[in-house]
């Protein structure tokens, strides 16, 4: 078994959390992981993207290869399109439809659906709104693991788990707001 | 098997606790911050007194950590690729004089420039200096490599350079730990011949590091770093560090039976080399970073069986990856499929609400009136000010050189000269050009933008801030009625510029401290009102 998985979005987005629970929930199933991500200049506001790898076995380069991704999850639509040379013929692309406007030549929705689409079949999460419903607009990237979670070689049972240990420290009802927020994403994809 | 979730550069540093060191010198720069963050942070560290704050700069850094070592304590000092610039005096001469505890300078180069103004290859700075260079290949190998490396410095008594590069540095992996290595006592030994380079200790000592290189590629053979991946494949790959991953990748996916030869300890092994060279038709050179082996191996024409960057089998610039290395190897890939062109560039920002913001919207307004709009700047989050809808620096090129470029333009009669630089650039290297000016009474204004913080690494502390800028200036010669402070907010902004004007008007050194907590550094100071804890 082996899972490459890109994470994408804007600085500042919450990708790293996302990244933090299937890390959490790999090394819980004893798999071996790679996750390179990006620090510095580009997370103030700009493209970031973070490579995840893990694999019953050794794991060699931290990069994905183009073309090897079984799975793109985007928080952002725009961001999910950049990083298309990744995803194999037959990966999944698994993406929010909110844009993170930040700059004056950002196309319009319309056009970045009809470009997610030719894609073939992404599944296009309205994550803001199912975040709102779960408690908090920050929640939004749990939503996003949740409705990616059938498309990770880990159970989503370990992946709640996870959830669990990384938000343990701020308190109850912020870890029950985001297994709510990962359970409404779940339930997009296991109805 | 327990196994830690770490980033390399994470793994660097608890390798480093574990190898028993007494002390961590450091100034952040990407992609080596987040070891000293680590040790700051760690709890075992903080009952160890394991001493880690912040240094002012990289050659403030490495002469301390140096002093440690002579001490006969074990110290790491660690930096980002340009800022081995900075300490190279130390580190070159740190060669000759030797050490007497081990030290251990870790420095992480950022191929591909991710978050720098060039991708310089460290291993360069280890071939000059004359030391034994490590560069391990995951994450495992290089807390294991931190550890070799302290007992390498003590028994051949020289500092060792760590290399990492961004790819290793900022990715997460498991780590198993090994047991801790004690603190050394203190023994610190007097022996002047070999610590007071003089010219005739000097040649002395030069002489003793000539003689120990036979001996550092010896150690190179045997070292378990570096090993032999056999191959079929009339295609053999000299990999040096995270290159051998590529390779490996390459192996895996491809099903290509690469013989690969992995280089993680230089000097590097020359017989293992020639033997790889005499067992393959050809050789691939895969170097992270510059091609500087393949250099030296193509030498002047006996090149023919080699590839590499230099002949374009690799590109010459940028970081390395799977699909490069398969392409090099002759392995054909399908094209991937295009970036959709409706996708634009997102490059980083301000943040909104950041001090910076209103900081440029003041300046920009001031310099509207002059013919002359050059602003020279610095390195930091504000150099963010040069990109759209600011616009408003026009420099950037080393730290602290913003100071000393405007000294120099108004030397050539620029008028007006203004340059920005940060509160953690000035007292890194920005002070002493400040002191150039005052002693020429140069017409320069020079802006600190106060954010109380190192904010682009991630909010570390500053060497001053504030007030005790206000006095080091002050200190430094510039007049009391010529150090300004404005806070830039958007109700200050006519009143900001205002004082800019007057300052810039001024016809001697002048400065204006502009002061607002960065916003990112704010929230993280009320978060930390319930801190998360980050090591165990």
């Amino acid at each position: 078994m082996q899972n490459n998985i890109i994470l994408a979005g804007v600085g500042g987005q919450g990708i790293l959390s996302i990244a933090a629970v299937i890390d959490l929930a790999a090394l819980h199933c004893d798999l071996h992981i790679r996750q390179a991500e990006v620090h510095g200049m580009s997370q103030r506001g700009g493209a970031v993207q973070s490579h995840l790898r893990i694999s019953d076995r050794e794991i060699h380069a931290d990069l994905i290869a183009l073309g090897r991704a079984d799975l793109v999850i985007s928080v952002e639509p725009l961001e999910a399109l950049r990083y298309l040379p990744f995803l194999s013929p037959e990966g999944r692309m698994v993406t929010a439809t909110e844009p993170f406007v930040n700059m004056p030549d950002y196309p319009s929705l319309d056009a970045l659906l009809t470009e997610l689409r030719r894609t073939g079949s992404p599944l296009l999460v309205d994550a803001a709104t199912l975040a709102r419903e779960a408690g908090s607009p920050r929640t939004s990237n749990m939503v996003m693991l949740g409705a990616a979670a059938p498309f990770i070689a880990l159970d989503p049972s370990q992946l709640e788990a996870a959830i669990g240990k990384i938000f343990e420290a701020k308190g109850e009802d912020t870890v029950a707001m985001n297994i709510r927020a990962f359970r409404k994403g779940l339930a997009l994809s296991q109805p | 098997m327990n196994r830690q979730l770490l980033l390399g550069a994470e793994a660097a540093a608890l390798g480093a606790l574990d190898a028993g060191i007494s002390g961590v010198y450091a100034y952040p720069g990407t992609p080596s911050t987040e070891i000293t963050e680590y040790i700051r942070k760690n709890r075992e560290a903080a009952l160890r007194g394991v001493r880690s704050s912040w240094s002012a700069n990289e050659k403030t850094a490495y002469e301390a950590a140096l002093g440690m070592a002579y001490a006969g304590k074990r110290a790491l000092v660690a930096m980002k690729h340009v800022g081995l610039n900075v300490a190279a005096d130390a580190f070159i001469n740190s060669a000759i004089t030797g050490v007497n505890g081990g030290l251990v300078l870790a420095v992480a180069d950022d191929p591909s420039m991710h978050s720098s103004q060039n991708e310089q290859d460290s291993r360069f700075y280890g071939r000059f200096a004359m030391v034994p260079v490590l560069e391990p290949a995951s994450q495992q190998e290089l807390y294991d490599a931190v550890r070799y490396a302290f007992d390498l410095s003590e028994s051949v008594k020289l500092p060792v350079m760590l290399r990492l590069t961004t790819r290793l540095a900022h990715s997460r992996a498991g780590v198993v730990r090994a047991p801790l290595h004690a603190e050394n006592p203190l023994h610190a030994v007097l022996e002047p011949e070999r610590y007071v380079l003089m010219p005739q200790n000097a040649r002395k000592q030069y002489n003793l590091l000539l003689g120990k290189q036979e001996n550092l590629e010896r150690l190179s053979e045997e070292s378990p770093l570096n090993r032999m991946v056999p191959g079929t494949f009339p295609v053999g790959v000299l990999a040096f560090g995270i290159a051998c991953n590529y390779a490996m990748e390459v192996r895996e996916t491809f099903g290509l039976d690469v013989p690969v030869l992995k280089i993680s300890h230089y000097p590097p092994p020359r017989r293992q080399i020639a033997e790889l060279f005499e067992s393959c038709e050809t050789v691939l050179v895969a170097e992270e970073g510059y091609p500087v082996y393949e250099e030296l191996l193509r030498g002047w024409f006996n090149d023919r069986n080699i590839r590499g960057r230099m002949d374009g089998t690799l590109p010459r610039a940028g970081e390395l990856d799977t699909v490069l290395m398969a392409r090099a190897l002759g392995v054909a890939l399908p094209e991937p499929a295009p970036v959709p062109t409706i996708v634009v560039n997102r490059p980083p920002e301000l943040c909104r609400g950041c001090g910076h913001r209103d900081l440029f919207e003041a300046l920009n307004r001031v310099m509207e009136s002059f013919e002359n709009r050059h602003v020279f700047s610095d390195i930091g989050c504000y150099t963010l000010g040069a990109l759209p809808p600011f616009n408003a620096i026009h420099t950037c090129v080393d730290m602290g050189a913003s100071i000393t470029m405007a000294k120099g333009a108004a030397d050539g009669g620029l008028r007006p000269a203004v340059c920005v630089i940060g509160d953690s650039t000035f007292t890194h290297s920005g002070m002493t050009g400040l002191l150039d000016a005052v002693n020429d009474r140069t017409p320069v204004t020079v802006i600190i933008a106060d954010n109380d913080t190192t904010a682009m690494t991630g909010g570390q502390e500053s060497a001053a801030t504030g007030t005790r800028l206000h006095a080091l200036c002050r200190g430094l010669g510039v007049e009391e009625q010529h150090i300004r402070t404005i806070i830039p907010l958007k109700p200050h902004l006519e009143e900001n510029i205002a004082v800019l004007s007057q300052e810039i008007a001024y016809d001697g050194v002048s400065v204006v401290l502009a002061r607002r907590e960065c916003i990112e550094n704010a929230a993280r100071r009320k978060r930390s009102k319930n801190p998360n804890p980050v090591n165990q």
